[in-house]
């Protein structure tokens, strides 16, 4: 069954139209990415499925039930959202228990003291950590805190928009391993956002190359690894992500 | 011939409540007329290190150094006014993001101008000429229109090129470059770092490229510093860097995903290990 459909998805700001026809189906449990290059309004797709950039046409439906216009309490529970930045998207005078018991306040979900005790565990937050504010974490730490939020309500779809590219290449080993683990425990869907095609390599199974609000290509984890990709822009995309060091022994 | 740069026992420490925390934690090096690399990750001290060199560490921060000499002049003995004739003149300095180090109520042009004028006096003529002569150089197309746009105008790819240009108008021996590219997309970086590297070449200067990108120092630089918690922890010829030896450089290596990934969890590093 598929989990994320989007049909002929545009979405605009104001006069500007930044998506032009955006039409994909991820099934459930898939790991799904969107790569291309600033302004090629991939993080777009994954506002306007959040709710975040409301003006749009087309349709957005999570397990065979579509999204409306605003905010949408409903599709919340299915469908969460983590962003690129754990430095901005953490409010600072909140601490770590009252950001994870938001979610759980608005959709009056009661339980809280032991939901963020069994969140923080599986996400790897120590419980010392929980009264804490942003500032007094590292930035490995603040991600976590921003996973954990988007998995209070045990959604079955995650956006992930550029997870680990404000990390340290190590903190980033360790979110991504993260990722794919809750991931297979919790048999979520991933759309993810990013520029970093070895990311895609590590963790998602398909991807699509977006290019000035257009798909230009969806392909294979393994099309990319093995540069079969068909698309010239994805090729160069590839080629331009490949190392100049040999792969650690 | 004597180095370009000579640093030794480089300390840089703010002091705290509980005492001075040492960012960088003496260390020493030396730089020719070549491209230097310094890797490591937030907080292992490398920009702190680049900023040292400059006499831009801010108080309360310290910086102390047994030797902290450029070309012969001792950097520590300069006066603030002696180094501000030899910043951007000599010795220049391109930041991470154009977006906040570029003025946003000045021209291009003007900016690029300013950074000339700062350190010789030429006529009004000259100096345009120069300037679109320097836009030319870092491959902007239509210089004289670019040179009237504003910082907001340009994309993230052009306006770390017109850094480029204005750090490298007034032909600095030395580029310290930190984190020149991560604010841009990769096809972008490429363009920019092939063409620091070209200027760098052409005009026999002294580059230190500063990241925490190791593939990205591996391919641009001739030798690589690893910095870890305010020490050098290994450095090598560049085209070793594959084969260093450094556990700590094993593991940022190791970290790394890769295009043609088969590995189904990437190694952490051992913090408890430190």
């Amino acid at each position: 069954m598929s989990a994320l459909m989007l049909q002929n998805l545009d979405v605009a700001y104001g006069e500007t139209v930044v998506t032009h026809g955006i039409t994909l189906d991820i099934a459930e449990g898939e790991s799904f990415a969107l790569v291309g290059e600033s302004g090629s309004g991939k993080s777009t797709v994954l506002k306007a499925i959040a709710g975040l950039a409301p003006e749009w046409t087309g349709a957005i439906s999570a397990f065979g039930v579509p999204r409306g216009h605003g905010v949408d309490r409903g599709f919340a529970r299915q469908c969460q959202m983590v962003f690129q930045d754990p430095y901005g998207s953490l409010h600072p005078r909140k601490t770590v228990d009252a950001t994870l018991a938001e979610p759980l306040r608005i959709q009056r979900i009661g339980d809280e003291a032991a939901r963020i005790e069994a969140v923080m565990a599986a996400v790897g937050l120590a419980p010392r950590l929980r009264f804490r504010f942003p500032h007094q974490l590292s930035g490995g730490q603040r991600q976590r805190v921003a996973i954990a939020r988007a998995l209070m309500l045990a959604p079955k779809i995650l956006l992930l928009d550029e997870p680990t590219s404000a990390l340290d290449v190590s903190v980033q080993a360790e979110i991504l391993n993260l990722l794919k683990r809750l991931r297979r425990e919790q048999n979520l869907t991933f759309l993810l956002v990013t520029h970093n095609l070895a990311v895609v390599s590590f963790l998602c199974d398909r991807l699509a190359v977006m290019r000035g609000g257009r798909i230009v290509e969806v392909a294979s984890v393994a099309q990319l690894k093995h540069g079969t990709m068909v698309d010239p822009y994805s090729r160069e995309l590839a080629r331009l992500s490949a190392h100049a060091l040999p792969a650690p022994a | 011939m004597t180095p370009l740069l000579e640093v030794e026992n480089l300390r840089v420490s703010f002091p705290t409540p509980r005492g001075p925390v040492e960012v960088v934690r003496g260390i020493s090096f030396t730089l020719g007329r070549e491209r230097l690399g310094i890797v490591g990750e937030s907080g292992s001290g490398k920009s702190m290190t680049g900023r040292a060199i400059l006499r831009l560490v801010r108080p309360p921060g310290r910086v102390a150094a047994d030797r902290l000499s450029f070309d012969g002049l001792d950097l520590r003995s300069q006066s603030e006014g002696e180094m501000r004739r030899l910043r951007g003149a000599r010795i220049s300095m391109i930041m991470q993001d154009p977006k906040y180090s570029l003025n946003p109520v000045m021209t291009v042009g003007e900016q690029i101008a300013e950074a000339v004028r700062a350190h010789a006096r030429m006529s009004r003529r000259a100096l345009r000429q120069r300037v679109r002569d320097m836009l030319e150089a870092v491959r902007i197309e239509a210089p004289d229109r670019v040179a009237k746009l504003y910082p907001h105008e340009v994309s993230g790819g052009m306006g770390q090129r017109i850094m480029i240009a204005m750090m490298l108008i007034p032909e600095p021996d030395l580029l310290i470059a930190d984190e020149p590219t991560s604010a841009l997309d990769v096809s972008v970086r490429a363009q920019v770092l092939d063409l620091i590297d070209d200027l760098i070449k052409r005009r026999g200067m002294g580059l230190i490229l500063i990241s925490h990108d190791l593939d990205l120092v591996a391919r641009y630089c001739d030798r690589i510093l690893v910095m870890k918690e305010g020490e050098i922890v290994e450095s090598c010829p560049a085209q070793n860097l594959g084969a260093a030896t450094h556990p700590y450089t094993r593991a940022l290596l190791a970290a790394a995903p890769r295009l043609d990934e088969t590995r189904a969890e990437l190694p952490v590093l051992d913090r408890s290990a430190a």
